[in-house]
């Protein structure tokens, strides 16, 4: 191994890093919004509501994002004539909007099922209470059903997390260079896999152990106070008061 | 969209789409029985006594879960090319170009990633099959092979099999990625389609009902299958 060349090669690769980030960043917001409104339209006692977010989820779920992202980037050439005339095509034919589309779809339709779990795992007790005191729906929502929902989602979602830093890889296939798109340019131009390998996948298990430990930070912050952690919150207070 | 393209023939492209789905299929199958031979052996090696073994496993299942598929097959089929190439050059004075089959890299690669998943499903089932039975077994004199095969494994196959069969779903949309390598399966006859046709978006739909096709069959067998499990457990 030589490690001149593996330097080259890590700050080549190191470079796809922000694209990558930004993919995996922008799909997931957009995605977490879609997956709420999904998630609370599946719930819902009304069919109208409740069966496109099914068939949405179904179909997402049940193909490849491969298929879902060449849908969207190269399906979408088929229609250009209609994409220009509704003014459009300047989206379809950027593969950084296709490339979003298609992970925020995809990663929208498995979180909502992730939040889906967590809204009907809200005990019904709570809920009860909190109409008892006369909250209205959207508060009900908003103080019970959404807090508690998260707090039992967050563990399955930071497998969704990890997930979708594998599936940003994806992007490669339609030009977009993030870090395996600049893995695979420097395999074709150097052939030399095995380097570029240790260099991507450390750089891709960092972003992983990164995002493990912050949503464990956030299942800690989330979950309840145990009566220890009251304690010593008390004790500090007490602590502040006395050296005032 | 023009559906005559897909007539049966040469006329159009319904028998090569088809033949793509029984390539997927087939390699999807084959990684999929690597990844349960390679999780239950993972599982084995979580669950034993010797802490070298333990973490080999360990280090296994967190490196490929962590890594994209599409990075790991760009370094089996360009790094095993290399080697392929290497070897054939150093032992047998051929010098020219090989390269490893791509159904194998594919297989090789999903049934990698299907090995570490199932790694941790199969451990879970086997830690969940209750003390006393592999005690009981041992109190009525069966051996290690016996207890094995008539204790532990019909149980834990009937705990497994959600898990298992979620992994499968994945390993089938997963063996999507080997077209990237020239594998031709649905979407690469897809792919081949679209450009030969100016069609894309009507062959990827073709290629997207194919996987929801293949999906919810499957889907179906699995759930099957676990009620055919269960057939002796008391419903509470």
């Amino acid at each position: 191994m030589d490690w001149a060349q593996l330097a080259d090669v890590a700050t080549r690769l190191a470079g796809g890093l922000p694209t990558t980030l930004l993919l995996v960043g922008q799909s997931l917001l957009i995605g977490f919004v879609l997956a709420v409104l999904v998630a609370l339209m599946r719930v819902s006692p009304n069919p109208l509501l409740s069966a496109p977010a099914y068939g949405f989820v179904y179909v997402f779920r049940s193909t490849p994002l491969l298929v879902q992202l060449f849908l969207i980037y190269y399906g979408s050439g088929q229609f250009r004539p209609f994409f220009q005339d509704v003014g459009l095509w300047f989206l379809f034919r950027d593969a950084w909007f296709c490339a979003i589309l298609a992970l925020t779809l995809n990663t929208g339709a498995y979180t909502s099922e992730i939040i889906r779990g967590g809204i009907q795992s809200v005990p019904h007790g709570q809920l009860e209470a909190g109409r008892a005191v006369g909250m209205s729906p959207a508060q009900l929502f908003r103080r019970i059903t959404f807090p508690v929902a998260i707090r039992q989602a967050l563990p399955a979602y930071g497998n969704e997390v990890i997930l979708m830093v594998k599936a940003s890889s994806l992007a490669s296939t339609i030009t977009i260079l993030e870090i395996t798109g600049i893995a695979k340019t420097i395999i074709a131009q150097t052939f030399r896999p095995v380097e570029v390998f240790i260099v991507a996948g450390a750089l891709y298990l960092a972003i992983n152990f990164v995002a493990t430990q912050a949503i464990l930070y956030a299942e800690r912050r989330l979950s309840p106070a145990s009566a220890a952690d009251r304690a010593k919150a008390a004790e500090r207070r007490q602590k502040a008061m006395l050296a005032r | 969209m023009d559906l005559t393209l897909l007539a049966w023939g040469d006329a159009g492209w319904g028998d090569q789409m088809a033949l793509g789905a029984l390539v997927t299929l087939a390699v999807a199958i084959c990684a999929y029985a690597l990844g349960i031979v390679v999780g239950a052996g993972l599982a084995a090696m979580k669950l034993s006594g010797l802490p070298p073994l333990r973490w080999i496993a360990q280090a296994y299942t967190t490196v490929i879960r962590g890594i994209p598929e599409l990075l790991v097959i760009y370094l089996v089929f360009f790094g095993g090319g290399a080697a392929l190439r290497a070897i054939a050059s150093g032992m047998f004075g051929y010098e020219g170009y090989v390269d490893l089959p791509i159904f194998l890299t594919g297989t090789i690669c999903i049934g990698a990633s299907a090995g570490a998943y199932s790694a941790e499903v199969i451990r879970g089932a086997v830690l969940v099959v209750p003390k006393g039975q592999i005690e009981a077994a041992i109190a009525v004199g069966m051996t290690r092979r016996q207890r094995f095969w008539r204790v532990l494994v019909p149980q834990v196959a009937r705990y497994a099999l959600p898990g298992l069969g979620n992994i499968w779903q994945f390993t089938l949309k997963d063996t999507s990625l080997i077209s990237v390598i020239g594998l031709v399966e649905i979407m690469r006859q897809a792919a081949i389609a679209a450009g030969s046709t100016k069609e894309p978006f009507t062959f990827y739909v073709v290629a997207a009902l194919l996987y929801l096709g293949l999906t919810s069959l499957s889907n179906r067998g699995f759930l099957r299958a676990e009620s055919w499990a269960n057939r002796g457990v008391r419903r509470a």
